[in-house]
């Protein structure tokens, strides 16, 4: 088990030196995911609010669609991505193949299910509380659906939450898309798969311990943020 | 209150994006995990790069994966190691002047306690027969890669035949360096190129048994994708890397690149490999 401390070793003396590498690669990770996430919140959010209030003969299918898309492989999003911006693709001629830009597309189309399901399931008692008096009120459905998002803010805090933890852990669409190119599309979950690979198992996992406390780092800024936006 | 959620949102969107410096020239390589991981990579393009300006992006997959990259026309050129599939590329029209670069060579490796005696059987073939008969537990690549197409003939030269392989072959359907993995936790034989081996950590029993069987050469080729073809494809940019990769310079760069001081790819260039 000698390889779990070297593992503790490497990850703070990465740290401790401020390793160049490393925080390209970090910055990368949080850039891409961030991004995504967040474009996938701003899109995906509405979306799901609007399907809480508004009732029509498709809702159902969108929801179960949306529910299954949750299982959703990240390599077959991957593949699906790069099909799309490969430069025989439909969007090949945007040359976003192999540079981050592709991750993030890439990211958005797989973490987009999550910001819907999880928007609707957050919006929708909000709605059967508010309902008549909304309706009393004359609101539009564009107020409506802003009402309950601002109503419903905490929760969301934890659906951005979702999105981002699927984005910031997942390697199998941006292997495919991004390249795993070193200085480019390298982030750390590339970057932890491609150490295993050549077995230096040590400096994967410390690569992994710095993921974890990225990520909570990023969780406990929502949280802080969360509980700000709650005193208003 | 909603829009303050909107704000962060927007804030968390305008992280910082470096401006990428698309000023200067850059190509897609598609090439192999077995270069990438052996580090080669790293050695000889900074020397292109300062040669010419130009920057080589590496995009490394199996080689059927790279092919199939070349022949979408989403790489600019390719550095493959299996001459079958190189010369289709070339004979369906994506691929044009394929050249000879470099070769390297496989290793049969084992646990160090031998239990199909292989140590310093010089023949691969032979081998290969001694660890069938002893039904020693042998990690195959099983992921139609040139390293895998290069075993399963290798078995058939042996005359084993597939069917007759028993529960001690297993397939790992994954790249080299995965695979050692396995074999290293399993005490299995395995089949790997030397670089890759050289670059390799996790060896725990593992150890070279048997080398420098010719059957074992490994050679690659440069091929560019056919602009004709591809009209996307940085055809100028691309002419130049695959001419001094071929080149004097280029071969001198291979060459020198060395793993605990062992010379591991050797340029083509008619001179006879050093083993």
């Amino acid at each position: 088990m000698d390889d779990l401390g070297e593992a503790f070793l490497i990850a703070l003396q990465l740290i401790a030196v401020g390793d160049r590498e490393l925080l390209r690669t970090v910055e990368l990770s949080l850039r891409v995911s961030l991004t995504a996430s967040g474009l996938a919140f701003v899109l995906g959010a509405p979306l799901g609010t609007f399907l809480a209030i508004q009732s029509f003969s498709a809702r159902p299918v969108l929801l179960v669609v949306s529910n299954a898309l949750l299982g959703l492989p990240s390599v077959v999003v991957g593949l699906v991505a790069y099909l799309v911006l490969s430069r025989a693709g439909p969007l090949g001629g945007l040359g976003l193949l192999f540079t981050w830009e592709a991750m993030v597309f890439a990211q958005v189309l797989l973490t987009l299910p999550i910001v819907v399901v999880l928007s609707y399931r957050a919006t929708e008692t909000y709605w059967t509380d508010y309902r008549d008096s909304l309706v009393v009120l004359g609101s539009s459905r564009l107020q409506s659906v802003s009402l309950l998002i601002a109503a419903a803010r905490g929760a969301l805090v934890t659906v951005f939450l979702a999105a981002f933890g699927r984005a910031i852990a997942e390697v199998g669409a941006i292997m495919m898309v991004g390249g795993n190119i070193r200085g480019h599309t390298r982030t750390m979950t590339t970057t932890i798969a491609l150490e295993t690979s050549r077995g230096d198992l040590a400096l994967a996992l410390g690569l992994g311990l710095i993921l974890v406390a990225l990520t909570l780092l990023v969780s406990s800024l929502a949280f802080v943020l969360n509980r700000r936006m709650s005193d208003f | 209150m909603a829009r303050r959620f909107l704000l962060l949102v927007a804030v968390l969107l305008a992280t910082p994006a470096w401006a990428p410096a698309w000023a200067k020239d850059t190509i897609i390589l598609a090439s192999t995990t077995s270069t990438e991981q052996s580090g080669l990579f790293g050695h000889i393009l900074p020397v292109f790069e300062k040669a010419t300006g130009i920057e080589v992006k590496v995009v490394a997959v199996g080689t059927g994966q790279a092919l199939a990259m070349g022949a979408k026309g989403d790489a600019d050129a390719l550095l493959v190691h299996d001459r079958v599939g190189e010369s289709k590329l070339v004979a369906d029209g994506h691929g044009i002047d394929r050249r000879d670069v470099m070769f390297n060579d496989f290793v049969l490796i084992g646990p160090r306690s031998d239990p199909a005696a292989i140590k310093g059987v010089k023949d691969a073939k032979e081998a290969l027969r001694k660890i069938a008969a002893a039904a020693a537990p042998f990690a195959s690549r099983g992921d139609d890669s040139g390293t895998h197409r290069m075993e399963i003939r290798l078995w058939k030269a042996a005359g084993i035949d597939a069917d007759a392989r028993g529960k001690w072959y297993r397939e790992t359907g994954s790249g080299m360096g995965p695979t050692l993995n396995i074999a290293a936790g399993l005490d299995a034989y395995v089949i790997a190129d030397r670089a890759t081996w050289a670059n390799f950590k996790n060896r725990q029993n593992l150890v070279i048994l048997s080398e420098g069987d010719p059957v074992l050469y490994n050679p690659y080729g440069s091929i560019l994708v056919n602009p004709a073809r591809h009209p996307s494809v940085k055809a100028e940019a691309a002419r130049r890397w695959h001419e001094w990769l071929t080149s004097a310079p280029g071969k001198a760069a291979i060459a020198s690149y060395k793993i605990n001081g062992a010379q591991v790819f050797f340029p083509l260039d008619g001179s006879a490999p050093v083993r």
